[in-house]
């Protein structure tokens, strides 16, 4: 009866109802019959959540002349399906689905009254039954956060927990993730996993597995497909591949962005293509340079990052103030994510200057997103290459911002720092622009259109 | 024979779902329906889900196991990200919800304090996130119709569904146009106990929301579903019924098949029925030189035929439910819809179809059937024959019990058929991306203070105060110019009559002979029935005034250009001399019964530049001038 507070509380105590009872409240000529419900705490307090025969729930406001009587104890609702037990195949791959919390498993929430993610990663095996066809499933829960809490600690300890599942004969992990930040972990793990030998692939949903149109099933069994059946030894991103309940894609983890708030095809690889495709359990691949997974391995994990990076967006006449007060604020590392081919206004060169004379690194990305940085075509660009800001060639502005927390916590010295970024360490730069790689129609339009 | 209905227990209620005239209820999207070509095509599938109280709804359940896919039809301009699933619903459109609310009062009915969007689970694909929105905005309402009291316990405000275009063997085609517009949904209580008032009740509510002004009109706009039971049948929601004359129809027939479907189940506990065990048997070799067309074919695409023995069910399967649909019509039903097979064969209607004795005999020894015994088989692919008999036989079972809760799809002459089990109350849930609305007082006496009339009082009031007649004042009283004819009739001294017709009957046949009298503005009409008041041009001259501002004429050059001034009455009884004088033969023929053919040819001549009334006494006394008896 936690939701109740207040006045209400009180009144339910007086007529000893609970979350779960029947009662009948009077009111004004009217007389509800209904299960108390639990009430979200951001409602107004003076009202109850009364669930009718129908199946509708109402809100009545507990005021004076409200008569509240209860008809019969009742359980409270209690959310979560029963564990699925089922025995291991052995002809079948064993899997290990790492659980950090979001929308791949959610439930209702009657704290917020919003989608909130499950507490047990069991609930995604049993919500999906097609994944026993499949594998052989292990449910292993690292953290439980909605993706937008996610920390760089976090991030380690996700990593740790793959690494266990892998060195431990897994043949694959399927990281469940909120979709928000699950791009910069997959640029984490990328650079954090050493020696992969297997898939690491992170899996999320957009609509919310409680409802039957979600896009957690397609995305879990594409996920598992790929963890338990591809050789790509690569940290990966696979999700629906359209609008459509058709096929997922495989995306490299650091070239991968979540590019729309609300839509199933959010992610999306930039400035290259996906490393394939997942359609009915049959996996298609579209390139062939990527790391092959390999029998036997030993997976590490080389979790050092330096937490105090920013990633700033540069805007018309900002003012080197603004680079200032990171710096004062401790700030080892900043990328920019700078307008064009990566430029920024006279108005920051001061603060850029500083920063570099003190030793922090500057890094540009370009706030297109699509495209390569070139500070050579410009004097601008020229002029910020002579202050000494390290180009990161087509790499994303998140992929460098983690790249960047990585390199500090690794290179010895501005002259490593410098280098380390302009290598590519886990498919982050691409050596040649691709020409195909740029806003496709999203869909399929008819002919004659 | 007529039945007695109150002795069978008869009892019938109905909802009815009227489209409200305002954008979607959950997007900004315009509520408007398209019939070109689709712009965009979009394919998904849908999942059980389980519900709060953790139960997967029957229903949905049944929905999943015909394993469809959907194939949605869209176009840009018109449906968004929301209706596609691939956005958040937006804040409720709370003209929507004050629309509702006005209904409400209208019903009598009590608004909640606070009102939460509900998912209802519906996963035939008519939805494309799975489920419909659907908000209880009022409760405790009452109507009185013909002097009885009904109850009218739900109002609620919910999104109406994708339309149904088309259905293939493994998608349903559907359009996004209509999923989201905002309907308001009454449900009267089961208050009903004859099959002819319920029409009637419908006919009243109709005209109460129409009265708000803010509903849409036309076709598929308003759909009644009709709920009826009998004691010791079962209830059926029967859905889509689109005209009110249907109503009792729909309802006469379900007692109908109640009745027979009872019948059957005493009869088969009498012969000593047991359940129906799903013992599928291949039969494909008793058809392999058969003449059956269907059969044939179905084993040429590599299919089988499969059947299965219904123990003591023989001579039921024949057996009429309504006119022209019988127990086997019913099995098939669930064949078609489980196993997406295109129909079966049973030995009651055997043999026929190409399909002999012979291969009769053989089916009912391949089966094990005896004397009594009916057999039901399908021709078709494995999967799909297997899944049809499986449905057949639980049908077959719930018969032994009686008649399962359905609900079914009304059929345009009256009949209905199986859509799917009647769903239970575990498939609403929280929609959890909307927060509660509270229905606050001030909001409710804003609403109060705007209510517009009852029907049947602005009715007594058109007819009180304008002088129209019983018919028109109806008409009026529920029509969209009621404002337009009420500001007419208070500027002009036309005539209320003559304005009320003008909006009402003139204006409709110009719009039929294709004259574009939308363009034709207030200020004319005001124009035009000024001249009619002052005397300037006869009521007659109306249609022929309208006719030209529909081409951009204005009021006054009309009445000059087209000769249409009122004529002086010494020109006017010149023509009737004249008239008089061409037509001497007919007169002398006919006498005073002249008259009608005369004014027709006059009437004509003066094309509207006189009053009716003055040319008919102008031409009494010319007769009577000339002696004609």
């Amino acid at each position: 009866m936690s939701s109740y507070r207040g006045k209400v509380q009180q009144l339910l105590r007086a007529a000893s109802v609970e979350v779960g009872d029947r009662v009948r409240v009077e009111k004004a000529g009217s007389v509800y019959e209904g299960v108390l419900m639990p009430r979200t705490e951001l409602g107004d307090p003076n009202h109850i959540v009364l669930k009718l025969a129908s199946g509708y729930n109402l809100g009545i406001k507990l005021g004076k002349g409200a008569k509240l009587v209860k008809l019969e104890k009742g359980k409270p609702p209690r959310l979560g399906i029963p564990p699925l037990k089922i025995k291991r195949d052995p002809s079948k791959p064993d899997v290990s689905i790492v659980g950090t919390g979001g929308t791949i498993a959610s439930r209702v929430d009657y704290r917020t009254g919003a989608v909130y993610p499950a507490f047990t990663p069991e609930e995604i095996y049993s919500a999906v039954p097609e994944l026993a066809d499949l594998a052989n499933i292990r449910v292993i829960e690292a953290c439980n956060v909605f993706s937008e809490h996610m920390t760089p600690e976090l991030w380690v300890k996700v990593g740790k927990a793959i690494a266990k599942e892998l060195n431990a004969g897994a043949r694959g992990v399927v990281v469940a993730h909120g979709t928000d930040t699950m791009g910069y972990t997959a640029a984490a793990l990328s650079f954090m996993l050493k020696d992969l030998f297997r898939s690491v692939v992170l899996v999320g949903s957009q609509r919310s597995s409680d409802r039957p149109s979600s896009d957690a099933a397609l995305n879990l069994i594409g996920a598992v497909t790929v963890a338990g059946k591809s050789d790509i030894a690569e940290v990966c991103v696979v999700m629906h591949g359209s609008t459509e309940d058709d096929f997922c894609l495989i995306h490299r983890g650091t070239k991968v962005r979540k590019c729309h708030t609300s839509r199933r095809d959010t992610f999306q690889t930039i400035n290259d293509i996906p490393i394939g495709m997942v359609r009915g359990g049959e996996l298609k691949l579209f390139r062939d340079d990527y790391n092959r997974a390999k029998p036997k391995g030993r997976v590490k994990v080389d979790g050092k990052f330096e937490p105090r990076v920013a990633l700033l967006k540069v805007t018309p006449g900002m003012p080197s103030s603004v680079i200032e007060g990171m710096l004062k604020a401790g700030d080892k590392g900043i990328v920019l994510e700078g307008t064009g081919l990566g430029h920024v206004p006279e108005s920051l060169f001061e603060g850029i200057k500083f920063a570099v004379g003190k030793g922090v690194p500057v890094v540009m990305t370009s706030q297109c997103l699509w495209g390569r940085i070139d500070m050579k075509v410009y004097s601008t660009g020229r002029d910020l290459l002579q202050l000494g800001v390290i180009p990161a060639e087509d790499m994303l502005p998140e992929t460098a911002y983690v790249k960047l927390m990585w390199v500090l916590a690794h290179a010895k010295g501005v002259e490593e720092v410098s280098k380390l970024m302009r290598t590519n360490l886990a498919g982050e730069i691409t050596p040649r622009t691709r020409p195909d790689v740029f806003l496709k129609p999203v869909f399929s339009l008819k002919a004659g259109d | 024979m007529e039945l007695n209905y109150e002795k069978l227990g008869l009892r019938v209620g109905f909802e009815i779902h009227q489209e409200l005239d305002t954008h979607k209820l959950f997007c900004n999207c315009p509520s408007a329906l398209r019939d070109e070509e689709p712009r965009l095509e979009v394919k998904r599938r849908l999942r059980p889900t389980q519900s709060e109280l953790g139960e997967v709804d029957r229903a949905a359940l049944a929905e999943a196991l015909k394993g469809k896919g959907f194939r949605y039809q869209l176009y840009p301009d018109s449906v968004c990200l929301v209706e596609l699933d691939e956005e958040p619903p937006h804040l409720v459109n709370e003209e929507a919800v004050d629309i509702t609310l006005e209904a409400a009062l209208l019903l009598n009915a009590k608004p909640l304090d606070e009102v939460h969007t509900m998912r209802k689970i519906v996963i035939d694909g008519s939805n494309t996130c799975g489920f419909q929105r659907t908000l209880l905005i009022a409760t405790g309402g009452r109507v009185e119709v013909e002097g009885k009291s009904f109850r009218v316990p739900t109002i609620c405000l919910e999104e109406d569904a994708a339309r149904k275009m088309d259905e293939g063997v493994g998608l349903i085609d559907y359009r996004l146009d209509r999923l989201g517009i905002p309907l308001v949904e009454i449900a009267t209580g089961p208050d009903f106990f004859d099959p002819y008032t319920p029409a009637k009740a419908a006919l009243y509510i109709g005209q109460l929301l129409r009265a708000t002004g803010k509903v849409k009109r036309g076709i598929g706009t308003i759909r009644q579903d009709v709920n009826i039971s009998i004691a010791g049948g079962a209830r059926q929601e029967i859905k889509g019924v689109q005209e009110l004359a249907l109503i009792s129809t729909v309802i006469e027939r379900e007692v109908q098949r109640q009745l027979a479907l009872l019948e059957i189940r005493d009869e088969i506990r009498w012969r000593g029925a047991r359940r129906v065990v799903k013992k599928i048997i291949d039969v494909r070799r008793v058809f392999s030189k058969t003449s059956s067309g269907v059969i044939r074919s179905a084993l040429q695409a590599g299919g089988t035929v499969l059947a299965v023995k219904l123990p003591k069910f023989a001579g039921f399967l024949g057996k009429e439910l309504q006119p022209g649909r019988r127990f086997g019509t019913e099995l098939a039903d669930c064949a078609k819809l489980y196993g997406g097979v295109g129909g079966l064969f049973h030995t009651d209607e055997l043999p026929a179809y190409g399909i002999s004795q012979e291969e009769i005999n053989g089916l009912r020894r391949a089966t094990g059937a005896v004397e009594g015994d009916a057999v039901v088989f399908i021709a078709d692919a494995k999967e799909k024959a297997e899944a049809a008999l499986s449905a057949v036989v639980d049908r077959a079972n719930q018969a032994l019990g009686g008649i399962p809760e359905e609900t079914r799809r009304a059929l345009p002459d009256g009949n209905t058929e199986f859509m799917r089990p009647l769903p239970g109350a575990g498939r609403m849930y929280p929609e959890t991306d909307i927060p509660p609305i509270a229905i606050t007082p001030l909001r409710l006496r804003q609403i109060k203070a705007r209510l517009p009339e009852l029907p049947e009082k602005r009715r007594a009031r058109l007819m009180e105060k304008y002088g129209l007649g019983k018919e028109l004042a109806e008409r009026m009283s529920l029509s969209e110019n009621l404002e337009l004819f009420e500001e007419l009739a208070r500027k002009s001294k036309a005539n209320p009559t003559l304005i009320a017709t003008t909006l009402e009957e003139t204006l409709v046949s110009l719009r039929r002979e294709g004259v574009r009298v939308e363009v034709i503005q207030k200020a004319v009409l005001e124009g035009l029935f000024a001249g009619v008041a002052k005397g300037k041009l006869a009521k007659e001259a109306v249609p022929e005034v309208l006719r030209g501002a529909a081409r951009g004429v204005s009021v006054q050059t009309a009445i000059e250009k087209l000769g249409l001034a009122v004529m002086e009455k010494a020109e006017l009884r010149k023509l009737v001399r004249e008239v008089v004088a061409g037509n001497r033969e007919l007169i002398e023929r006919r006498g005073r019964a002249a008259i009608a053919p005369l004014m027709g040819i006059l009437m004509e001549r003066v094309r509207g530049r006189a009053d009716g009334k003055l040319v008919h006494q102008l031409l009494e006394r010319e007769l009577k001038k000339r002696g004609a008896k």
